[in-house]
């Protein structure tokens, strides 16, 4: 076990909470979506890269600075996953949960052609929100840690998401009829809680959150219609990790993964993705509902 | 209940229809009937996975996203084991299915305790897993570079070289297999299965054992899976893991879905729909133009299709002529009941 102590653990740790902040931020959309509607969607990390495509037409082609980019693309990415909702899914819920999550599938291949139809499928450089030399760490007279800018931003935007959120489901009223909706819509329903506009709603603000999560990868993996493949799946992997309907889970999940992913794509590449899933089901053996996910308690 | 091999005059004369396929191709004129053999080879290959996955989610309520992970080893099983150790093709093809069911069982074991979206990642996991075990294990695997010149599958001594020979014998399989899965779900397997689908609990309490039923409905899965991926191989006669990749898992997923859950035939239509549709847009002219706007059309068939059949292709077609089992309601919604 010679190798345990010669890792650049410190580096590889920090590289993992990076990557895993993306995984994270992916992971949030997902977990939002769960929550909300009960379904389990395919389609998060296209909607993302479909919403960076929109605001690098809006930076790149249209000029505009910055905030105002951003403000307009998470405004479109509300709708869209309100249009979502209200043409497709309201509908595909009237079957099996299997049927959604087909839906969802299909949504994601729409998504991934249209996306490249219209700006085509070249590798293109997506613009640095926040640019500047990387934080370094001095941990020893020989080595120092680096943090890009970038991953800091993210990092933070991660977290300070996740406490909004958590807030939001905790204390606001429409978060509250949001959890009521997905733990029983007869009764919610039966409560006066408007659940068709709600999962629009839930729908919408999880675009929205894929909008941001597309808007800070672009700039780390470029931007091509594929681009999410990957994070896509590790954020979903991140998410149930963490306990499918829990925030801070997915947060905690995502890092977790990141790290995971990190130290074993240093130690053995070609084996990355079956060590980190190794892992998540020996955890998930332990824990069927996950890190922080509380058991279901089911009725006959 | 004893019943008759072929209970519909109608599956009787579509299984006729079927076998006269080859000479009827022949006779249309300006239609390549190698490819069109090929094609349907490989859809009725995929069928099978699909009547094992339908078997497992369908029925028995289970979720997997790892099918591609299965048709893989029976794929690599039956490839190493005619190549490297010479067996005869006829031992090789039920050795592979057998193989791939001992794995099945074993990935059956987590799904004791996990459902849902729980499950789901975890054969997630395996499918994506698989494809880089084979990569490590290079020198049996031949790695990145796949097993090339397989030989052909050969049946006591006759080499099936030509597709309409391996039509046949991938035919004889897919008859066989079909009327087993049948039989196993009009069984007390089967009842089993599906008391297990509509509550875990109750079947429980009804003296089902779920560690038995469970891990069997795993094995019996990934038996289809072995023997189409062994099956696999000799068709195309080269695998390597680009093969058997996650998207395949979700097309199987997408075959069951489509062609309706719970339904031994809409397995089987699902996966002749959904290997043809692609072949079918490639060939369109407006869309031969839009290269990506091919993808666009197949997702947007896929949810028209979820839409309009909610219970699948099968279930629209079916339901005058033969009650189906209801739609499964996999990870079922226990809050649903009030």
């Amino acid at each position: 076990m010679a190798w345990l102590t010669t890792l650049p653990w410190g580096q590889l740790i920090i590289n993992g909470i990076a990557l895993g902040s993306l995984y994270a931020l992916t992971a949030f959309g997902i977990v939002l979506i769960y929550k909300t509607t009960d379904v389990l969607t395919f389609g998060q990390g296209e909607l993302a890269m479909f919403s960076a495509f929109i605001a690098f037409t809006l930076l790149d082609r249209l000029k505009l600075p910055f905030p105002v980019a951003f403000v307009l693309t998470l405004v479109f990415a509300l709708g869209l996953g309100a249009v979502v909702e209200r043409v497709l899914m309201r509908r595909a819920q009237q079957g099996s949960i299997l049927n959604s999550i087909i839906v969802t599938i299909g949504l994601a291949l729409v998504l991934v052609g249209m996306a490249g139809f219209i700006w085509g499928y070249e590798v293109r450089p997506f613009p640095d929100p926040v640019t500047g030399p990387p934080f370094l760490f001095r941990v020893s007279p020989t080595q120092n840690l680096v943090l890009t800018q970038l991953s800091a931003v993210i990092l933070a935007v991660t977290l300070v998401l996740m406490l909004l959120l958590f807030a939001f489901f905790r204390f606001s009223l429409v978060g509250i009829a949001m959890r009521a909706v997905a733990q029983n819509r007869v009764a919610a329903r039966l409560m006066g809680i408007p659940v068709d506009r709600i999962n629009a709603l839930g729908w919408g603000v999880g675009a929205a959150l894929g909008a941001v999560t597309g808007m800070l990868i672009a700039p780390t993996n470029s931007l091509f219609p594929n681009m999410m493949g990957d994070v896509a799946i590790k954020a979903y992997a991140g998410a149930v990790l963490g306990g499918i309907t829990s925030l801070p889970g997915a947060v905690v999940g995502g890092l977790l993964l990141g790290i995971i992913d990190s130290v074993a794509g240093f130690q053995a590449p070609e084996l990355r993705t079956t060590i980190a899933f190794t892992l998540l089901v020996i955890v998930l053996v332990i824990r069927p509902a996950g890190l922080l996910g509380r058991r279901e308690i089911k009725k006959v | 209940m004893r019943q008759s091999l072929f209970p519909h005059p109608k599956s009787l004369l579509l299984v006729l229809a079927a076998a006269l396929l080859p000479p009827l191709l022949g006779v249309i004129p300006g239609i390549p009937v190698g490819y069109v053999l090929y094609l349907v080879c490989l859809a009725l290959i995929y069928a099978i996975v699909a009547l094992g996955l339908n078997l497992l989610i369908g029925y028995a309520g289970q979720f997997s996203l790892g099918h591609a992970g299965f048709l893989a080893i029976g794929a690599y099983a039956s490839a190493v084991l005619t190549q490297r150790f010479g067996w005869p093709f006829l031992l090789a093809l039920p050795m592979a299915g057998l193989l791939t069911a001992a794995v099945g069982f074993l990935l059956g074991l987590p799904a004791l305790r996990l459902s849902g979206p729980y499950l789901a990642l975890v054969t997630l996991g395996f499918g994506l897993s698989i494809p880089q075990l084979v990569l490590w294990r290079g020198e049996l695997t031949g790695g990145a570079g796949g097993l090339r010149d397989l030989p052909p599958a050969s049946v006591l001594g006759l080499e099936l070289r030509s597709e309409s020979a391996y039509y046949y014998l991938v035919f004889l399989v897919i008859v066989a297999l079909t009327l087993f899965a049948r039989n196993v779900v009009q069984s007390h397997t089967g009842r089993a299965f599906i008391a297990i689908r509509d509550s875990e609990i109750a079947a429980q309490a009804m003296g089902v054992n779920l560690t038995r039923y469970k891990t069997t409905a795993f094995a019996l899965s990934a038996f289809y899976a072995g023997v189409a991926g062994s099956l696999y191989a000799h068709l195309i006669r080269f695998i390597s893991p680009e093969s058997f990749t996650v998207i395949l898992s979700v097309e199987f997923l997408t075959m069951i879905v489509v062609g309706g859950l719970g339904s031994v035939s809409g397995s089987i239509v699902g996966a002749l729909f959904l290997t043809a549709l692609p072949e079918v847009f490639a060939r369109l002219p407006v869309l031969k133009d839009f290269k990506n706007l091919f993808i666009v059309v197949f997702g947007a068939v896929l949810i028209l299709t979820i839409l309009f059949f909610p219970r699948g292709l099968a279930g629209a077609w079916s339901t005058r002529t033969r009650p189906i089992p209801p739609p499964a309601e996999p990870a079922a919604r226990p809050q649903e009941a009030v």
